[in-house]
């Protein structure tokens, strides 16, 4: 009996390592075959380029000349600035977006006379494309920042409005008739009832919207402003910097995956639905 | 202490245009009186019961409540409906204390004074459970506590067993009729269901179709507890069914069949 006891408890408290182990690993394998195929197509672009004498002097977009750019932007420490920047003017656009976005989603979702009023005019400036927007910003705002920071906001307040309507069309009706039947004020209807009832397409909304600003934002970095990472892509494109403009977007990709991944944690987070 | 209800002449078109759905209802209730109202679907009794609750007003008359008419909801008169609709970002305590938060009692005040409630109804080991992973009958249990915590003086009750399991609803009918009396509460429950209203309630009202009218009572003087194979209980359904003939309320289908056995048992023996 002791002897297999004294065999087994090792046994047991290997267990859960092992199969942590194996969970890590099994959940790391397909995102880590997909990373392999990008880079391998990556690798294979860039040894063609190389080979095609007409094309030789792009040879820096390669893999290796970029990561070595990129090391050599973080151990310089000249990858920060940009990336302030540019992180600076979305979480300002997108805090704009947020403060109009969602009274304004609220009250097209819960008034069905202002969805009425609202739907077309509302279609139809979301088809815009925020950078259409660019000489008016000009003419409008006295500093590039704002004028790039009010495109964020033409491009992040549609998602939020859509998705913050659509979740205060879903509210189950029944929740606001219980709620006035216990004497519900309006205000407190609003923070009771309809705010936690819609936080997860509110966040849906914010996904989507942090999307398309942070797609925008390049673009819109590369007019007038001297800083952030489109500033940075337009100025390696100048000095013929290849391997500085390749790492940049490597930099665009992993802030915009990381930003993305945020957003979904906090919908979880947010998400009351049983799964 | 239970409030009494009194209907004056409640006349109700859901549009001007429309026939009448509620035509000259008249009727009081007794404070701490438990009331059914009976119909078939589409009478209106549902209609009136929120009316009762201040969540639709009439075209014609009105609801007094302790003699002061009902123009908007209070937690003083409380509702509870055919589902819970509990909330389900709240824990099972909190959506129990939502009413008084809604009257501005503090939440660590509220917590205790639901406390006691949740153990009432059978939810001693559920107060921070997850709603959603309750069963009907436990989501209605929580819907019951959180109707009480305010301290109503009336309880309405729209149906409010139908979607339950037979179990739970026989417990659930005889528990909520207990509750209204150790309480002094004045309780209406709208039913279709005949032994629903002999199990749970002192008078019984009859409602008619097109346009809804009280077309009968009948006065339960049975004791409590309520047993639905007592000789007075069997007795009782009889009346109701016969006075439902009577009226020619159209409430027939299964309880029909039921009163037919019962007649069909009585003249073999």
């Amino acid at each position: 009996m002791s002897t297999s006891n004294s065999q087994s408890i090792p046994v047991t408290n290997m267990m859960p390592n092992m199969g942590w182990f194996l969970g890590l690993f099994k959940s790391l394998q397909y995102p880590a075959l997909g990373i392999t195929c990008l880079l391998a197509l990556w690798w294979v672009g860039g040894y063609m380029i190389e080979a095609d004498p007409d094309l030789s002097a792009f040879s820096a977009f390669a893999p290796a000349p970029t990561f070595s750019a990129l090391v050599d932007m973080v151990s310089s420490g000249e990858v920060w600035a940009p990336i302030g920047s540019s992180l600076y003017r979305i979480l300002a656009g997108l805090v704009w977006g947020i403060a109009i976005g969602v009274p304004v989603g609220v009250t097209v979702g819960y008034f069905g006379v202002a969805l009425k009023v609202t739907n077309v005019p509302f279609q139809f400036l979301r088809m815009i494309s925020p950078l259409a927007w660019m000489p008016v910003a000009v003419l409008a705002f006295d500093s590039w920042d704002s004028a790039i920071i009010f495109l964020i906001v033409m491009a992040t307040v549609w998602p939020i409005i859509f998705s913050t309507a659509h979740g205060v069309r879903r509210i189950d009706p029944n929740w606001f008739k219980v709620a006035r039947n216990l004497g519900a004020s309006g205000f407190q209807m609003l923070r009771r009832i309809i705010l936690p009832a819609i936080m997860t397409d509110v966040m849906a909304g914010i996904r989507l919207a942090v999307g398309v600003a942070w797609v925008v934002l390049v673009p819109a970095e590369y007019l007038g402003v001297t800083s952030g990472l489109g500033y940075a892509i337009n100025d390696a494109r100048d000095t013929l910097a290849y391997d500085y403009l390749a790492a940049v977007v490597l930099v665009i990709g992993i802030i915009g995956y990381g930003l993305d991944t945020v957003c979904s944690v906090l919908i979880k987070r947010f998400n009351w639905h049983v799964e | 202490m239970g409030a009494s209800i009194s209907l004056d002449f409640i006349t109700h078109k859901f549009s001007a245009t429309a026939e009448p759905t509620l035509k000259d209802i008249e009727n009081r209730i007794e404070p701490g009186e438990l009331v059914a109202l009976i119909g078939r679907s589409g009478c209106g009794k549902s209609t009136l019961l929120h009316m009762m609750a201040g969540l639709l007003i009439p075209t014609e008359g009105c609801v007094r409540i302790n003699s002061h008419q009902v123009a908007k909801p209070s937690a003083k008169w409380n509702m509870m409906f055919q589902k819970a609709s509990l909330y389900p970002w709240m824990s099972v305590k909190e959506n129990a204390a939502l009413g008084l938060i809604f009257d501005g009692v503090s939440k660590g005040e509220a917590g205790q004074r639901v406390d006691a409630l949740l153990d009432m109804v059978g939810l001693n080991d559920k107060k921070n459970a997850n709603v959603q992973s309750l069963s009907g009958g436990q989501q209605q249990r929580v819907a019951l506590a959180r109707s009480l915590a305010t301290e109503p003086e009336v309880l309405l009750l729209d149906e409010p067993f139908s979607a339950l399991d037979a179990f739970t609803r026989t417990q659930l009918q005889e528990e909520v009729p207990n509750i209204c009396r150790e309480r002094g509460l004045t309780m209406v429950i709208v039913t279709h269901d005949i032994d629903e209203a002999i199990a749970m309630a002192d008078r019984v009202l009859i409602m008619s179709q097109n346009p809804g009218r009280i077309v009968g009572e009948l006065v339960v003087d049975l004791p409590w507890p309520r047993r639905h194979m007592d000789a007075g209980f069997q007795a009782m359904r009889d009346e109701l069914m016969k006075q439902f003939k009577g009226t020619d309320t159209g409430l027939a289908g299964r309880h029909t069949s039921v009163a037919d056995e019962s007649e069909k048992t009585a003249s073999a023996a």
